[in-house]
């Protein structure tokens, strides 16, 4: 088998793969549930919910970190993650042979920090930003510098696998788990690196962010029944629900994976993105953009739309996504497209904002490597306009070489990733 | 690999907007602009007042922006402009954008609210969700996320062939640069909008360096003169965008190149005496630079600073060599981008031949930048 596709590049193989997610710790356990057809989503028990709109979150409750907040949080999962995948291919502890390409939320302070620093400085009446930094000024609080900016997370996890480089940390908003992938494959394949770490992480179940999407109406508020909350592709679904996670992929150009003995577990083939400039949260509503990312991505695999077997949905439960991306598969599958499977790991793990794409990575591997469709679940009410074959509720046996994940965020994101078992 | 050239640039500070008022501040003509009483005891460059309206044409889209938005969506416009590219939609439709960001302002009178009545507060959790869920604006979400300048940038602009932001302070900017143009020489992608932007009159960002110590409270002093009293940052307001593309693409629709970004070397190392110096040598070395003018990142922070000017003396012995710092205070992200910026015009001019432009970061990360003559 020739070690270079079509265009003559560096085939890129993954030849290690970990993941953390409220479903459980490592992929195995992950991959069980979701094939289980088991839902992650729970009520928030790690702050007060009274007051909130939305109650429900795939937390990741098993994880302790101090002081607890997001970058840390974030952090450990990435950590969790990329131990996983770096002991799976092989790699020397500490000493990684390649680049880091680590998607991760944005940062700050959050409100313990303030509340402390607002303490700090014997302020007795009202608190401004003045009374914070003289508190700040005491240098009592230095490590939260480091904690609190955006480069922490990639320089610790780069520190603990002996990464080479500057490591890129990166968002393209809830596309970002599919960017850091396609970084590492470009590098790769202009021959950079020879292999990659690439990441996503979240942790950032807090007040702030959540009432954050609260306020746009992002969010699911069937509280009720948390574990029936995301039902992506379902006429009655009201949007997503917040979930934690972390995954990593160890991507290695193919040939000096065989060269060292690596077992391959499965291809990068292609990549694909395409910018909208329509809205800040909405998609152009033609699909172009959505369209133009997923033709992108077969084209760049060297495969076509007949050649796919299944999509990993990007399929957030929210009205404006599950609609837009139903209409973009349509558009470029045809007809076929009512054939093709399609589901959606959020429906169970829910939305990992930063490290979905690199989440559903790993699944849409694992469905390939074990042939095991995982299953959109809360499937109950199907949505008309929505024709498709969304594997509901139950996991289904299929012989899948080729796989689309789809991933879209906000800002105009649209990053299509091609999977395959063997080059085609 | 393509030759990758720089075609347009956008720049805007507390120097003012445009290249001209830059160039002239490098060159020791101007003064630099701090406004000290703002938030003293910490000194800012502030930004200029700018008209946002001849780059933001909307209000709508001007009202769904924080500052540091506008500021890089205001260089953004410029940048397109001087490349020549603003009115080609079909260019913009296929042009990627790279963007060097950190997340966007806060609600300084909310947050403040809300700490002095969580001290009174009988549930402080039930009292914190019910303020944030009634005192936040919907949309200022949206002005916070790293990713919405480029969002920002692909509405307002219609640059859309698609965007990545780099986070990670100061080497967020070098590596933007180095990944746009190692997509453009390998052959993947044909033109760029790179850049970032960044706002220094924000009590939020003043109060996380200000927590590591590492902002300069005395009177004005320029970057490298502060380093015997203890040294230390001055944050600037600014946004810096530009266009880069490959030669011939350039040549093909008949835009002039300014420069040539010749190479992009990023790294980082455990901090120790002497290692930024060491970085910065092994970089050049690895660049092939000679420069003729050095544009340094110093940020003024103690013992950073002396080490990478004494490499850059040892290196460059005849070169002049001028602080983006001095120019328009440490912008963070956007520090890499207008430091290649003030490079390619002192090429462009005439007035070198060739540029290295440094990046050390306050608390880790070096990077380099060679810029040559176009050919």
């Amino acid at each position: 088998m020739a070690l270079r596709d079509k265009q003559g590049r560096p085939l890129v193989a993954v030849t290690g793969m970990g993941t953390v997610t409220s479903l459980g710790q490592g992929k195995d356990d992950t991959w069980a549930a979701l094939t289980a057809g088991k839902s992650g989503i729970r009520r928030i028990s790690r702050f007060p919910t009274e007051g909130l709109r939305t109650t429900i979150a795939g937390t990741i409750d098993s994880v302790e970190v101090e002081p607890f907040c997001a970058p840390m949080l974030s952090e450990r999962l990435a950590m969790l993650a990329a131990e996983e995948a770096v002991g799976q291919a092989g790699l020397p502890e500490g000493d990684f042979p390649g680049a880091l390409f680590i998607a991760v939320p944005p940062v700050e302070m959050e409100w313990p920090q303030r509340e402390a620093l607002a303490k700090a400085s014997g302020e007795n009446g009202d608190v401004t930003y003045k009374d914070l930094l003289k508190a700040a000024a005491s240098g009592e609080f230095k490590p939260w510098h480091d904690l609190f900016i955006f480069g922490t997370v990639a320089d610790r996890v780069a520190d603990r696998f002996g990464t080479r480089g500057s490591p890129i940390s990166l968002s393209t908003a809830c596309s970002s788990g599919a960017t850091a992938i396609q970084l590492g494959v470009e590098a790769i394949r202009r021959g950079e690196t020879d292999a990659a770490l690439c990441i996503g992480t979240d942790g950032s179940v807090n007040p702030e962010s959540l009432i954050r999407f609260s306020l746009l109406s992002a969010l699911s508020t069937q509280n009720e029944n948390p574990e029936g909350a995301s039902k992506p592709f379902s006429k009655n679904r009201d949007g997503f629900v917040m979930g934690e996670g972390g995954a990593a992929l160890v991507l290695e150009n193919a040939e000096s994976a065989k060269a060292r003995g690596a077992k391959i577990l499965g291809y990068v083939l292609g990549c694909g993105e395409k910018g909208d400039g329509f809205h800040r949260t909405r998609s152009s509503p033609d699909g172009t953009p959505i369209i133009a990312a997923i033709k992108a991505g077969l084209d760049d695999a060297g495969v076509s739309p007949d050649d796919i077997d299944y999509i990993n949905a990007h399929g957030t439960s929210t009205p404006e996504n599950d609609k837009m991306e139903s209409m973009g598969c349509m558009a470029v599958f045809g007809e076929r497209m009512k054939d093709v499977p399609i589901s959606s790991n959020k429906s169970m793990i829910g939305h990992t904002l930063t490290a979905a794409g690199a989440v559903e990575a790993v699944m849409s591997l694992l469905t390939i490597a074990q042939g095991r469709i995982p299953p959109t679940i809360n499937h109950a009410v199907p949505d008309p306009s929505i024709p498709l074959d969304v594997v509901p509720n139950v996991a289904r046996d299929a012989t899948v070489n080729y796989v689309l994940s789809n991933s879209f965020g906000f800002g105009g994101q649209n990053t299509c990733l091609v999977f395959g078992a063997e080059p085609k | 690999m393509r030759d990758v050239v720089i075609t347009g640039i956008g720049l805007v500070s507390s120097a003012g907007e445009g290249l001209e008022p830059h160039v002239a501040a490098l060159t020791g003509q101007a003064a630099p602009h701090v406004d000290t009483e703002r938030f003293a005891p910490y000194p800012v460059h502030p930004a200029v007042a700018l008209d946002w309206d001849r780059q933001i044409a909307k209000k709508s889209d001007q009202r769904q922006m924080e500052a540091w938005q506008k500021l890089g969506c205001y260089a953004a416009g410029l940048a397109l402009e001087a490349a020549g590219a603003k009115e080609d939609a079909a260019l913009k439709n296929r042009m990627h954008l790279i963007v060097s960001a950190g997340g966007g302002e806060r609600d300084y009178a909310v947050d403040g609210q809300i700490l002095t009545g969580l001290r009174q507060a009988e549930n402080p959790g039930v009292f914190l969700n019910e303020r944030l869920m009634g005192d936040l604006r919907p949309t200022l979400f949206l002005a916070q996320l790293s990713n919405l300048l480029a969002g920002n940038i692909s509405i307002v602009h219609g640059v859309t062939g698609a965007s990545r932001t780099f986070m990670g302070e100061e080497s967020s900017g070098v590596d933007a640069i180095r990944v746009a143009r190692e997509r453009i020489a390998s052959g993947q992608n044909d033109i760029f909008l790179v850049g970032g932007a960044y706002n220094a009159e924000r009590p939020d960002v003043i109060l996380i360096y200000e927590m590591g110590g590492f902002l300069w409270k005395k009177p004005y002093l320029p970057v490298r003169e502060r380093t015997h009293e203890g040294g230390g940052m001055i944050l600037g307001s600014g946004a810096c965008f530009m266009v880069l593309e490959s030669r011939e693409h350039a040549e093909s629709r008949g835009a002039k190149a300014l420069a040539t970004v010749a190479g992009v070397t990023s790294d980082r190392g455990r901090r120790a005496p002497g290692s930024v110096g060491k970085a910065l040598r092994a970089q050049a070395e690895t660049l092939g630079a000679r420069p003729d003018v050095v544009i340094s990142g110093a940020t003024g922070v103690k013992g950073i600073t002396e080490d990478e000017q004494a490499a850059l003396t040892e290196l460059a012995p005849t070169a002049a060599i001028h602080a983006t710092g001095d120019v328009v205070g440490h912008t963070m992200e956007a520090q890499a981008p207008i430091g290649v910026a003030l490079a390619a015009a002192l090429i462009a001019e005439g007035r070198a031949g060739e540029a290295l432009v440094t990046s050390v970061g306050h608390w880790r990360g070096e990077g380099a930048v060679r810029l040559t003559k176009a050919p």
